[in-house]
This record gives structure tokens, sequence and C-alpha cells, in this order.
């Protein structure tokens, strides 16, 4: 029994591989393909909850062993896997996730059914799966890179599925560039490492900083910080996350978003909190800045998108802003020797990813369905749809509540304690410093704000009004496995912001790892009712006290309606429609119209520009076509990616020259190389 | 954890009734202001009563998210109030939540009523929505701000024991810090009350009005619903700030002559305070809607100000 969580993540793994060989076997059957592809994955990541959930639980020290995975024939390196608790967290999320993808898939692949080879898609489903996996357990520096490779490649070939489409092949293009360049610098990252430490084994990295020189570490932390922000999608390395996620099928969006960006968050903590040892304060400022800047941009970008998908992919941005902001205050906490506040700040983050993993994953598998009755991801053509779709639009709300980060669900919770982190964070210090904490803190404040606007918009003219196309009137409601799949994470969602106490004993056998502190007792009032700030006195909150109030203050209207309205009645009748002949769907607000007032606001970010065209006859009132364009510029790539990208081209032309094709020519450069190598090396 | 059943009951009541009344007196000190008769006092009660007994007409092209909203904006504006201190120190439900938890009940409730103004497929309830996310947004940092000071400055966000703590020692207010939280969270008030110059409370016309474009469809009860709700909230937001930066006279001790005293300051704090409120609506125009975020990130600086002022005072 002791062996359990190690013989239920053996028994995933196969199973992932399982799905992806059965994915190639039945390239020509799709029925097959997609029962055994996603069937093999949900099996293994319900094994991979069990695993995961009882090493959190129970501690089980069989799984925090370093285990060959594979015997290896080259003799440095080693394909090791081992679970401690920050594995097992990351193992839970993906999953958890996992599983209700999966389960989503088999209905939602149907829908390639005569069109797209489903083997293919199961297959690199489960690779991916399997490689995100393996880099959360991984406990080597080689199988860790290799799993990340692997990761970014099937990633890439995902993305590219609809590879008919311009769009499409181009938004793989830029991610393969950007997933090569994080690549890059996570393994001279690792080099610095190695060079310390002089071993590939995770465990001889531990707190390896110590031994290295200030100026290594600090180099370390940006080469760690640039290529673990771009998997993570930091501000401003985030241009490939909007652009890749919505192109990818739904259900590897939820994927993507879900999952492998949070690859990104996990290597953060490893290194800083595992391997670089105690951070000078500005690691932690400058992850609280970036992660502030993140959550800030990310909402309004979204809040300009009238793209289902790409919304949500921006949200990703700003969430991924919100966890790397509890990081970065416990970087700064534990600078200044306060764990048990590093604890606190570091349960803030983590509860935030598994949070954002969850609605997140939610919401895409809403815009999944809504894609796949619809057929469009554009916003504007959609309306209604609460009524074709009714149990689709209830999980996108759920979705669209927790991620405003609206009590009593859990987006709520984990920002609540983000707030008494930074609150907190207040008193540690002296210097001015100290001013960051509130100020992030209404940064916060104002990205959940946003947040809430932005999923008015996306749930009110996606789901709600009359529909504004012929596709969204005709859309009807997906299938049972697609509705489970949705349940599942929404069930999560409830769940998770409910019992929030209950969820943070989970996390102590982390906080212990990474701070040395475990704090969930002193989270926790009234027998795991109330969540406390570490003391009753410095904030309470309990979300399902509050949702006890609301049941308990219901009965109130229900009295007044007894008492005063018995005799009123009911009738439906049309909206208002100022005296015209009835309302059309043309004449209801749209997407662009609702973030207007941002747009404005905030004109000194979007620039936005309009052309606006109209045809008319005797008089511009009435107007025989107009034509309506509205742009918002895209700071990032105009600014810094785009003079780079020409910098990068000018140079390379540049060098063109020296391959000129003349074989003379390029054993001269090799002779001038030896013996220049020669001349400096061999005295 | 042990429920004081009693203080439960009176707050509910408490919010209940006198919401409306509060609503009342400042219509009425208005008109007084403008050399109008205006309505009685007690007109929102008459109101709420005869929405109540309407027939209801519900847009056809509405969703359950429109039958549901009046429950949760009502709901939520009740528990965020039973959060807050109001005659004594010690809020009801304040183990529930503090400062923050209040912001989000309000936040869940913003964010049905605008779905609710989306729902009938009218352009004008979709233009309210969005200026009303649109503004609550930019007046959250602010309210945030100005709520972080005072929790710094009494070392915890729930509500009773940032009242007990400015109570302390020394009056607070004169505290810079707490001066100008307090402008800053005035100047909040009156952008999340949808008062002028933000708001105005008295126009139907359709073009400027933001919170009443949400509500056009709802009628009968459950308009008499959030009409109540938004007027909750209004007291709630306002003994808010009445008892946070003047606590004086909150009961001390559980004596009927100690909640006399303290429903007796309660009275005079928010007369007070509803005053400051009918003077600035008398006094100024309403602003254009994007000339607000001017106003509003007056507010955030003020908010800035005050947290500054407690790290340098």
């Amino acid at each position: 029994m002791e062996n359990l969580p190690a013989t239920l993540l053996n028994l995933s793994l196969t199973g992932y591989v399982l799905g992806a060989v059965a994915g190639v076997l039945f390239l020509r059957a799709e029925k097959l393909a997609n029962i055994f592809t996603f069937g093999c994955a949900s099996m293994a990541s319900l094994c991979g909850v069990v695993s995961s959930v009882m090493v959190l639980v129970t501690g089980a020290a069989a799984a925090n062993q370093s285990v060959q995975l594979l015997p290896s024939l080259i003799p440095y390196i080693h394909f090791t896997i081992r679970v401690d608790p920050l594995s097992a967290f990351f193992l839970l999320i993906v999953s958890l996730l996992g599983f209700a993808l999966s389960t989503y898939s088999l209905g939602y692949a149907k829908g390639f059914f005569g069109r797209k080879n489903v083997g293919v898609l199961g297959a690199f489903f489960n690779a991916l799966l399997l490689a995100t996996v393996l880099t959360f357990v991984a406990d080597n520096i080689w199988l860790f890179l290799i799993a990340w490779e692997l990761m970014a490649l099937t990633a890439y070939c995902l993305v590219t599925f609809d590879h008919e489409e311009a769009e499409t092949r181009k938004a793989g293009v830029l991610y393969f560039i950007m997933a090569h360049i994080d690549a890059g610098c996570v393994i001279l990252g690792f080099l610095l490492l190695f060079q310390a430490s002089g071993d590939y084994s995770f465990a001889s990295l531990h707190d390896i900083g110590a031994q290295m020189s200030s100026g290594k570490r600090d180099a370390a932390f940006l080469l760690f910080l640039i290529g673990f922000g771009i998997k993570a999608g930091i501000v401003p390395l985030h241009i490939w996350l909007p652009v890749a996620h919505p192109v990818a099928p739904s259900n590897v969006s939820a994927l993507m978003s879900g999952v492998i960006i949070k690859t990104g968050i996990y290597g953060l903590i490893r290194v800083l909190f595992d391997f670089l040892g105690t951070p000078p304060l500005w690691w932690g400022v400058t992850m609280l800045t970036v992660g502030t800047i993140s959550a800030v941009l990310g909402v309004l970008y979204a809040l300009m998108e009238h793209d289902l998908k790409r919304l949500l992919a921006y949200h990703s941005i700003e969430n991924i802003g919100i966890i790397v902001m509890g990081l970065g205050a416990a970087l700064m906490f534990l600078h200044t020797g306060h764990t048990v506040l590093a604890a606190l700040a570091l349960i803030a983050g983590l509860y935030h990813t598994i949070n954002h993993a969850s609605f997140k994953g939610l919401l895409f598998l809403g815009a999944g369905a809504v894609l796949h009755a619809t057929h469009t991801r554009n916003m504007e053509e959609m309306g209604g749809l609460i009524k074709r779709m009714p149990q689709t639009a209830f999980f996108f709300l759920i979705g669209a509540v927790a991620i405003s980060a609206l009590p009593p669900l859990n987006g709520f919770v984990s920002e609540w304690l983000t707030y008494q982190a930074l609150l907190q964070g207040f008193g540690t210090t002296d210097s001015l410093m100290r001013l960051i904490f509130p100020l992030s803190g209404a940064m916060l404040a104002l990205t959940g704000a946003l947040a809430a606007a932005c999923f008015v918009k996306a749930f009110g003219i996606t789901f709600l009004a009359q529909p504004r196309s012929k596709q969204a009137e005709q859309a009807h409601e997906v299938s049972g496995s697609m509705r489970f799949g949705m349940g599942v994470l929404a069930a999560a969602c409830v769940a998770l912001g409910l019992f929030p106490t209950q969820f943070v004993q989970l996390l102590d056998p982390l906080t212990q790892q990474l701070t040395g502190q475990q704090i969930s007792a002193q989270l926790s009032l009234a027998n795991g009712l109330v969540l406390a700030s570490l003391t009753e006195k410095s904030g309470t909150v309990s979300t399902l006290g509050i949702s006890l109030m609301f049941v308990c203050l219901l009965p109130i209207p229900f009295a007044l309606w007894l008492v005063f309205a018995r005799k009123s009645k009911t009738r439906r009748g049309p909206t208002w429609d100022c005296g015209q002949r009835g309302l059309t769907p043309q004449m209801e607000y749209t997407a662009t119209g609702f973030s207007k007032p941002i747009r404005m606001i905030f004109k000194a970010l979007f620039r936005p520009r309009r052309d606006v065209q109209r045809e008319y006859e005797f008089s511009p009132y009435f107007a025989t076509t107009i034509r309506f364009e509205s742009h918002v510029e895209e700071v990032f790539e105009r600014r810094i990616y785009q003079p780079l990208q020409i910098l990068i081209l000018r140079v390379s032309r540049q060098i063109r020259a020296l391959q000129a094709g003349s074989i003379h020519a390029y054993l001269l450069y090799i002779f001038v190389t030896l013996l220049s190598l020669l001349l400096l090396f061999a005295r | 954890m042990n429920l004081d059943l009693p203080a439960l009951l009176a707050q509910t009541a408490l919010l209940l009734l006198m919401a409306p009344l509060l609503s009342g007196l400042i219509k009425n000190w208005k008109a007084k202001l403008q050399n109008r008769r205006g309505p009685r006092i007690w007109q929102p009660y008459f109101d709420v009563v005869k929405f109540l007994r309407k027939d209801m007409v519900i847009s056809e092209h509405a969703s359950w998210i429109f039958l549901v909203t009046p429950y949760v904006v009502f709901v939520t504006a009740l528990s965020a109030g039973l959060m807050v201190p109001m005659i004594t120190a010690h809020a009801p439900m304040s183990l529930f939540g503090g400062a923050l938890a209040l912001v989000g009940l309000l936040a869940l409730g913003r964010f049905f009523l605008a779905l609710g103004g989306l729902d009938p497929a009218s352009a004008f309830g979709g233009m309210g929505s969005s200026r009303e996310m649109t503004l609550s947004a930019i007046a959250e940092p602010a309210m945030m701000l100005a709520i972080f000071t005072v929790a710094i400055a009494a070392g915890s966000t729930n509500l009773s024991q940032i009242v007990l703590a400015s109570h302390g020692p020394h009056w607070k207010f004169l505290d810079p810090s707490h001066a100008l939280a307090f402008a800053a969270m005035f100047i909040v008030l009156l952008a999340e009350t949808g008062r002028i110059p933000v708001d105005n409370p008295a126009t139907h016309l359709e073009l400027t009005m933001i919170h009443e474009a949400m509500l056009l469809e709802y009628s009968g009860r459950y308009l008499a619903l959030i009409e109540w709700g938004a007027s909750i909230k209004q007291l709630v937001l306002m003994s808010l700030l009445a008892n946070i930066f003047f606590p004086v006279g909150l009961a001390a001790d559980a004596t009927p002559a100690a909640f006399g005293l303290g429903l007796l300051f309660l009275v005079a704090k928010l007369v007070l305070l509803a005053g400051a409120v009918v003077l600035v609506e008398t006094t100024n125009a309403k602003l254009r809607l994007f000339r607000v975020p001017d106003l509003l990130s007056v507010a955030f600086m003020l908010g800035t100000l005050a947290l500054v002022s407690t790290f340098l005072f």
C-alpha cells in the first residue's frame, strides 16, 4: 500500500503512452481512435489525480524518492523521476484538467470526423499530457529538458492542427520561435547551475545558489525569468499566447491555458524557491512589478477582443500576472526572513494557480462548445445562446463569476489571500519599498473589476439577448460527454471556492518544503468554516458562510411576495422599442460597443483608430452602405518585436554574404578558425 | 464561533427599514435646496409597496438571468450590510468577511445587474451595463487604496477591528492619512451610489443614464427589490464611511440605553453625510461620461496620498 501513489503514477504514464500509441494505430479508424486515445487519457489522468492527492494528504514517502524511469545507455544521463509535494501539486492540476478535458474531447473530437484525422489529434494530445507530467516529476536536468522540449514540439503540432488556415500556420511559427527562445534561456540557466553543482540531479541543486557568486546567481535568475516567463506568458514576453492559444482546437486551448503555461510557474517556483537560495530583494520586486503589469495589461487587452477565445487567452496573461504577484511577494518575504508571510503569499499564488486551471479550463471548454455549435469565434455573431444551450451557459457563467473574483467562488478566495499577503507585507520593512505592496493591491483591484466588466461582456454578448446571426439561431446543446467535462471543472470551481481551509491543508507539505513553515492551522478558524489571514484579528472570510447567508436571506423577498404581491400577475411582453416596430438583433449592444468607454479612457495605451466610410444618396443621413473598421494598436508587437525582427533580419542578411557557396572560401574559414583557436588556447 | 442571533435580526431589520428612509431624506432635502417642495421623506416606502403590488411585464427575450438578478442584488446588498458595524462596533457577520468581502459582494450584485441589463436585448440596457462596469472598474482601485489605508493602520481588514482601532486612544480622523482616505472614499461613494456628478438618480433621460438604464425593463415587484437593494447598498456604504472615520457613539456595552444612544448617533452621522451628499448634488452639474474618470483619478490620487502619509507620519 505504501507504494500505491508511485504505482498509480506509473499507471498514469503508461496510460498516456498507450493512448498515444492507440492514436497512431487507429489513424484510419476515427471512431476507435477517438474512444481509445481519449479513453486512455481520461483513465490515465484519473490515476494521476488519485496519486497526487495521496501524496499531498499522506506525504507518501515512497513517491518522494528518485526512481529510475528508464534504463539509460549514456553514463551521466539518468531518466529519474520523483514526486515531492511541489511536483504532486502540479501533477494534481494537470491530471484534474486532463480528466475533464479527455472526457470532453470524446464528444468534441466527433466534430472532426470525416474532416480531420482524429488519431493524430488523440496521439499528440496524449503525448502532450505525458510530456507535461514528466516536466512536473522530472528529477534530473536532462529529463526535465527533454520533457520540456517534447512539450513544446507536441504543443506546436496541436496548435497547427488546423494547418489549412494561414492564420494557424503563422501562429504556429510564432509559437515555435518563442518556445525555442524560452528553451534556450532555460538551458543556459541550468548550465549555470550545473557549473556550481557538477551534477545533473535536482537533489544536488537544492540551495545551490548559496555556492554561486552573486553575479552568476542574478544571471541565472534573469535567464530563468525570461525562459519560464515566455512559457507562462508574462508581459512583455506574452505575444505568442493570444495568437497561438485561440487557433488550436478548443480542448487543446484549454489544456494550454490551463496547464501548459503553468509549467512556467512550476519552473519559476522550482528554481527560485528550491535551487537559488535566499533571494536578494530586487528579485521579488521585479516579480511583483512584472506580475502587476501583466495582470493589468492582460485584462485591458482582453477587454478589446471580440474573438471569444482570444479574449480568454488574454485573461490567461492576467491570471498568470496575479500568480506571479503572489510569488514575487513570497520572494520579498523570504528576503526579509518573514517565512510565515512567505508561506502565505506562496499559498495565495499556488491557490490561484489551481483556480486558474479550473476556471480557465472551464471557460475554454465553454468557448469550444459555443464554437462547436455556432462555428464562429466572433462574439458579434452570437447571442441568445442561453436558451439554446442552457447547460453550457450555466457552466460558462460559473467560470465567469469565478474568474471575476466574485464571492463565493474560488477566484475570490485566492485573490483574497493575495490581498492579505500584500497588506501584511506593508509592515515587514521600513523602506519606501513597502509602498509597492498596497499599490500592487490597488492594481489587483483594478484588474478584478476590469475582469468583471470583461466577463459581463463575454457572457452577456455571447449568451444573452437575441441571436445576432443565423448560426447562433440554429445552435444546439452539445453532447453529454462535453457537458460532463465542463461539469467536472465547474464542480471544482465551486468546491475550491467553498472549502478553502480544507484545501489549504493539502498545501502544508509544499510550504514546508519551500519555506519551512506550515500555516494551514493558522489559516483555519471555527472548524474550518472560516478562512483567516494568519490570525483572527487580521482578517477573516468565509465563503461557505456567505453562501449560507444568501440562503438564509432569500426567504425575505418571498415573504414580501406573500404579503404584498399575492394578486399581482406576470406576463411576457416585448422589450421597449421606443415605438419602433420591434427590436432587431442589429439594435443590440455589441461587444465592441460595450468596451468603448474603456477604449476611450485608456486611449493612451490602445491608440484606437477607426475608419468609417459611408456611401449615401441625397443626404448623409440616408446612408446606403457603411463600412466601419476599428483597430487597437498592439504596443509590444509594434514597439518592441517589430524593430527587433527588422534588426535580426538585417544582421542575418549581412551574415549571408559569408555563405557565398564557394568551397574554397569555406576551407579558408575553417583554416582561419583553427588558427585563431590555436593562437588563443594553445599557449 | 457563537452567533449572536438577536443582533443579526436587529441589524437585518435596521438595514431593511432604514434604507428607504435615507433615500427619502436625500430626495426631500435636495428638493428643498432647489426650491421645490419635493416628495415626503416616507415616499420610498410607499413606492416599494406600490411596486410590490403591481403586475410585472417581463421581456420576451429575457432568460432566467433576468429573473434571478433582483434576488442577487437584494441579497448581496443585505449580506454586505451584515458585515458593517452600525450601532455597535461588532458587526454580526464580521467573522464571515471584512472590507474585501464587502467589496466582492457589492461587485457580485453589480455583475448580475449588468447582465440583467443586457438580457432583454435593448440597447439602453447594454449602454447602462457598459458604463456601470467601466466606472466601477475605475472606482475600485481608489476605494481599495482608501480601505488599505485604514486596514493597514488597524492591522486588519475586518471592519469591526478597523472601527475598534480608529476608536482607539486618539481620534484617528485627525491623522492626515485618514482624512485623505475619507475624501477618496467620499468620491467613490458618489460614484457607487450613482449620484451627481457621476450619474443622475432622478433622470430617465435616455442618453445620460447609467444605473437607471439597466433597470429600464424591470417592473413590479422585481423593480421594488432592485430599488430597495440599491438603497440598502447606499445605506451600507454610508454607514461604513460614518463608522470607520467617525467612530463616536458606538454602543460600548449590551444595554438598551447604549443601543439607543448608538442608534441615535448612527442616525445623526448618516444625516450629516446625507447633507454633504445633497450639497454636492445641488451645487454640481452632472459630468460628461468621459470626464468622470478624471474625478475618479482624483480619488485614486487621494488614496495614494493617504497611503504615503501613513508612511510619513
